[in-house]
């Protein structure tokens, strides 16, 4: 028995009916076309399918599509600027070379936009510590690291903080 | 014919992540056809059952289901999976798609379902009712040798694949005028290689032009197509495999899988595309696993303390059944086994042994982390025995730079080598002298501080084809456009690596042209010649060398070209440069990359005798291998109240050869130093006395995360080979090789105080916590 539900996606307004067991990720894949988020492991445990849901990082897999019902979603297609210049996270990962195979790259660059947001200037520690719900097998982390703090200090410099 | 080096050597980002930022690279579960159907496995619970029989008809009926099918129903129509590797002597133990009356690992597929949407296929499975008898199983290897134990095949009552032995020098004599024997026991354990994609196969038939397309995850495109025509008793000729986008391998993806064949015979049988993604409980239980090996050695030792011969003792499990190159991996631990050091005299006896587990098979290094690993750890080990700094152990027995090529007594000839300026240089950067000081102190205040070193050497660029089981070169074609821009067409199949840059600077320099006029292709076998593949750190320096030579190839011809239209008698002396080519005697001598190239194809003016195009295609097939090496150092505390290890620093000093692009080459150094930092503190793979996965999941079977990870010092050495014009050596798994010694015995050397002299991995807090229990307990004992 479908179920209508209602939501944002990348700022476009989308509205589907679908089975109440149907995972988000499912619904932002196969529904929607936006395969940018990944699916390693199903069982939120590899961060690979983390989207921003309400400006939030979650794993999109472990979240029914009907939960995201009247929600505003950002996948990683949404997040280059509307002239298709990269976000300063996507432009950071880039020059830091903070991916090799890329599989991981949409979840860990949503999981910093969303570490960013609330923590302008993180510490290693707090960067590290942030992303551990994302694996990466290829990086070993060091210049996910690095970009991070690369795009922390771009975006401080386009937004200074007041104190 | 001179060029400028605007992008070799330098750290150009690369051109892969415009794509890979944004979520627009296209993985097989990306990609979607009209009326694709979804394929799903069922598969045994058992590690070693009989099957009585497989009830389909529930799950033929379910809404969605379009097939159900089992070895029955097959009826032979797919041959069983295949094994390149040739080892004399070896017993068979073919592997049936879906298995037939006997399952004998956790895991094996029974039985396949195909259905309308993913959610419709997962009912299905369950559906599907399997009557089983269970048999006992032998999951352990050293039970597995027991007389009596239970059989993994039944015609090889001992369990025993094969046996294959080494030797070089003269060991009798070794033992015989040695001084002190040091005998040492390890073990390396079973690892999953976890790429981050999971595998997935995509089958799609043109009934009209009976042609059949196949994506999968894979390292090597070609061989799989060779190989599935074989398995489907198809003309190659009607086969396309693609490898599109790759989510890592790290050698799980180098390999021909049941999953392949199926998916493409059904897309047949069915003339609809059919898509079979696996779950990550698939990829834990069905995926080759690494290493899980045991190795005993004996030195012979000299009276100064020299080694002079070496006996090793090896059993790889195998698990039930041969993949790719099961049976191949741990002879290349039995090359390697003696490292990077002068060691005259070593045998090697080795026995692959059949458990009801999973495949092992190559895993990123391949049997020469094991080699490294054993050498290392023993080094370090003997060192201790003769109350020597294992520092100046090491350095006693490297080999001279002008020793080199240097002939091992394993009958490899290392190409070139300077293993001590890693190792200095690795001292230096640590400040070896002074850690040491360091450490009497710690350890007179009760403090538990560990130096740990590792050399090692690595063999790369696999290889020559006369050591290799199917084919060890790689082709290449260079075609450039009649607009002048450069298309690459490898038959390396990269999966992250990040060659669509490192290839592209290559050719860039060759033609003086910028970086965006060159396009690398990959990974279709329709569009490229056919290839070898991506694996054992070979795709540049093999594969790299073979554009190379398609561009040396063009370069003259259109350096004739140029030659001609700008009146220099002698096209030896052009130049490409800038996006020209000009004679260097003068400069205004010149005519434009482009004019240069559409004359080739307007072929008006051609000088006598040239073809009109302009592509070149190259077979390079190396003349050796390439030996890699150096130097890694880990710094360690252990809390002795826990167990608990910290990783103080870790330096890395490698030597790959030349580079090409060194922010790629610390990326793979440095990726596969976490990898290592994985196997020697998390993971294993652990299976129950009845054969079931115990670390079936990510809850269960950790990897590094983020916030386990230390930060890498690296720094490189540059002793270029002079097996291939680019001097290039090879990186991808130089961290996976050198990384686990050097951790192991930091945290041996941090023990040492206490009695400790050896540790098998993984290093988890509760193994240790028990050593520091059992040291201590030993020392009261030994005190009353």
């Amino acid at each position: 028995m479908a179920v209508e539900i209602r939501v944002e996606v990348n700022g476009r307004s989308c509205q589907s009916a679908v089975e109440p067991r149907l995972l988000l990720v499912h619904y932002l894949r196969d529904v929607l076309g936006l395969t940018g988020t990944h699916i390693g492991c199903e069982t939120s445990l590899c961060g690979a399918c983390t989207v921003l849901v309400n400006g939030q990082a979650v794993k999109s897999c472990t979240m029914l599509a009907v939960e995201a019902d009247g929600a505003s979603i950002t996948t990683i297609e949404g997040l280059a600027g509307p002239d298709g210049g990269l976000h300063p996270v996507q432009e950071a990962f880039r020059q830091a070379h903070a991916l090799q195979c890329g599989y991981c790259t949409p979840g860990m660059i949503l999981t910093v936009v969303e570490l960013l947001a609330r923590r302008p200037d993180p510490s290693e520690a707090e960067i590290r510590r942030a992303l551990a719900g994302n694996l990466c097998r290829c990086t070993g982390y060091q210049n996910i690291v690095a970009a991070v703090e690369r795009a922390a200090a771009q975006l401080r410099r386009r937004r200074p903080r007041r104190r | 014919m001179a060029t400028a080096g605007r992008y070799v050597g330098r750290p150009v980002p690369r051109v892969e992540d415009a794509r890979l930022v944004r979520g627009l690279g296209r993985y097989v579960d990306d990609l979607t056809l009209p009326g694709m159907l979804y394929l799903g496995f069922v598969r045994s619970p058992h590690a070693h059952a009989r099957i009585r029989g497989i009830e389909t008809a529930r799950a033929r009926t379910a809404p969605g289901v379009v097939a159900v099918v089992t070895a029955d129903d097959l009826g032979g129509a797919i041959g069983p999976v295949p094994c390149a590797a040739q080892i004399p002597d070896m017993r068979p133990a073919p592997r049936p798609v879906l298995a037939a009356d006997r399952v004998r690992f956790v895991g094996e597929a029974v039985a396949a379902v195909v259905a309308s949407d993913r959610y419709a296929l997962r009912d299905a499975l369950e559906l599907v009712e399997v009557d089983y008898e269970p048999l006992p199983a032998v999951v352990e290897l050293e039970k597995a040798l027991r007389r009596g134990a239970p059989r993994v095949h039944e015609q090889h009552p001992d369990n025993i694949a094969y046996r294959w032995q080494l030797e070089g020098g003269d060991l009798k004599d070794a033992f015989r005028r040695a001084e002190r024997v040091v005998r040492h026991r390890m073990t390396n354990q079973r690892l999953i290689p976890m790429a981050m994609e999971p595998r997935a196969v995509l089958a799609d038939y043109q009934p009209g032009e009976d042609r059949l397309t196949v994506w999968s995850s894979t390292q090597i495109p070609h061989l799989l197509r060779t190989q599935l025509a074989a398995m489907l008793r198809l003309p190659e000729t009607r086969l396309r495999v693609v490898a599109p986008e790759v989510g890592g391998g790290f050698g799980s993806k180098l390999n021909v899988y049941p999953e392949e064949a199926l998916a493409a015979y059904l897309a047949r049988q069915l003339c609809r595309p059919v898509k079979w993604t696996e779950t990550r409980r698939e990829n834990f239980l069905a995926t080759i696993h690494g290493r899980d090996q045991i190795c005993e050695m004996e030195f012979a030792i000299g009276r100064d303390g020299t080694v002079l011969g070496l006996r090793a003792r090896l059993w790889a499990d195998l698990g039930a059944y041969y993949q790719l190159l099961t049976p191949l991996i741990p002879t290349l631990t039995g090359l390697m086994i003696a490292g990077c050091y002068r060691i005259p005299a070593v045998r090697v006896d080795l026995t692959g042994v059949f458990t009801n587990k999973m495949s092992t098979d190559a895993y990123r290094g391949a049997g020469r982390p094991e080699a490294t690993y054993f050498i290392e750890r023993a080094m370090d080990y003997v060192a201790a025995e003769l109350g020597e700094d294992p520092a100046e152990f090491r350095r006693r027995h490297f080999p001279r730079p002008e020793e080199f090529p240097y002939a091992t007594a394993t009958g490899l000839v290392y190409d070139t080598g300077n293993y001590a300026a890693p190792f200095e240089l690795a001292l230096k950067k640590v400040g070896y002298a002074r850690l040491r000081q360091q450490q009497r102190q710690a350890r007179r205040q009760g403090r538990l501080l560990g130096i740990g070193l590792s050399s090692y050497v690595e063999i790369c660029a696999l290889g020559p084809s006369s050591a290799m089981p199917a084919g060890g070169w790689e082709s290449a074609t260079v075609r450039i456009e009649p607009s002048g821009k450069v298309r690459v067409l490898t038959g390396s199949s990269p999966h992250g690596q990040g060659e669509e840059t490192s290839f592209a600077q290559i050719v860039a320099d060759q033609f003086g042209l910028p970086l965006e006029d060159v396009s690398v292709v990959h990974g279709d076998t329709d569009q490229i010649p056919y290839g070898i593949g991506t694996f054992g750190s070979r795709t540049l320096a093999v594969g790299g060398t073979a554009i190379y030579r398609c561009c040396e190839r063009l370069r003259e011809k259109l350096a004739r070209i140029a030659a001609q239209m700008v009146g220099e008698e002698d096209p030896r002396r052009m130049v490409f440069r800038d996006g020209k080519i000009y004679s260097a005697r003068d400069r205004r001598r010149a005519v434009s990359f482009t004019a240069a190239v559409a004359e080739a194809y307007v072929a008006r003016k051609l000088p006598a005798g040239l073809e009109p195009g302009l592509e070149a295609t190259h077979f390079y097939e190396p003349s050796n291998f390439t030996f890699p090496f150096g130097t890694h150092v880990a710094v360690v505390e252990v809390d002795a109240e826990t167990g608990r290890v910290e990783l103080l620093r870790y330096v890395a000093v490698d030597d790959c050869g030349r580079v090409i692009n060194p922010l790629l080459v610390d990326g793979q150094v440095v990726g596969g130093i976490v990898q290592s930092l994985g196997q020697v503190f998390l993971e294993e793979a652990v299976y129950d006395e009845q054969g079931q996965l115990l670390t079936g999941e990510l809850t269960d079977y950790a990897l590094p995360r983020a916030a386990d990870v230390p930060r890498i010092e690296t720094y490189r050495t540059e002793t270029p080979t002079p097996v291939n014009p680019l001097g290039a050596k090879g990186v991808g798994e130089a961290g996976t090789i050198g990384a686990t010694p050097a951790l192991v015995n930091a945290v041996v050397d941090a023990l040492a105080p206490l009695g400790v002299r050896h540790l098998d991995m993984p290093l988890k807090p509760e193994r240790i916590w028990r050593a520091l229990t059992a040291a201590r307990a030993a020392r009261r004992g030994g005190r009353r």
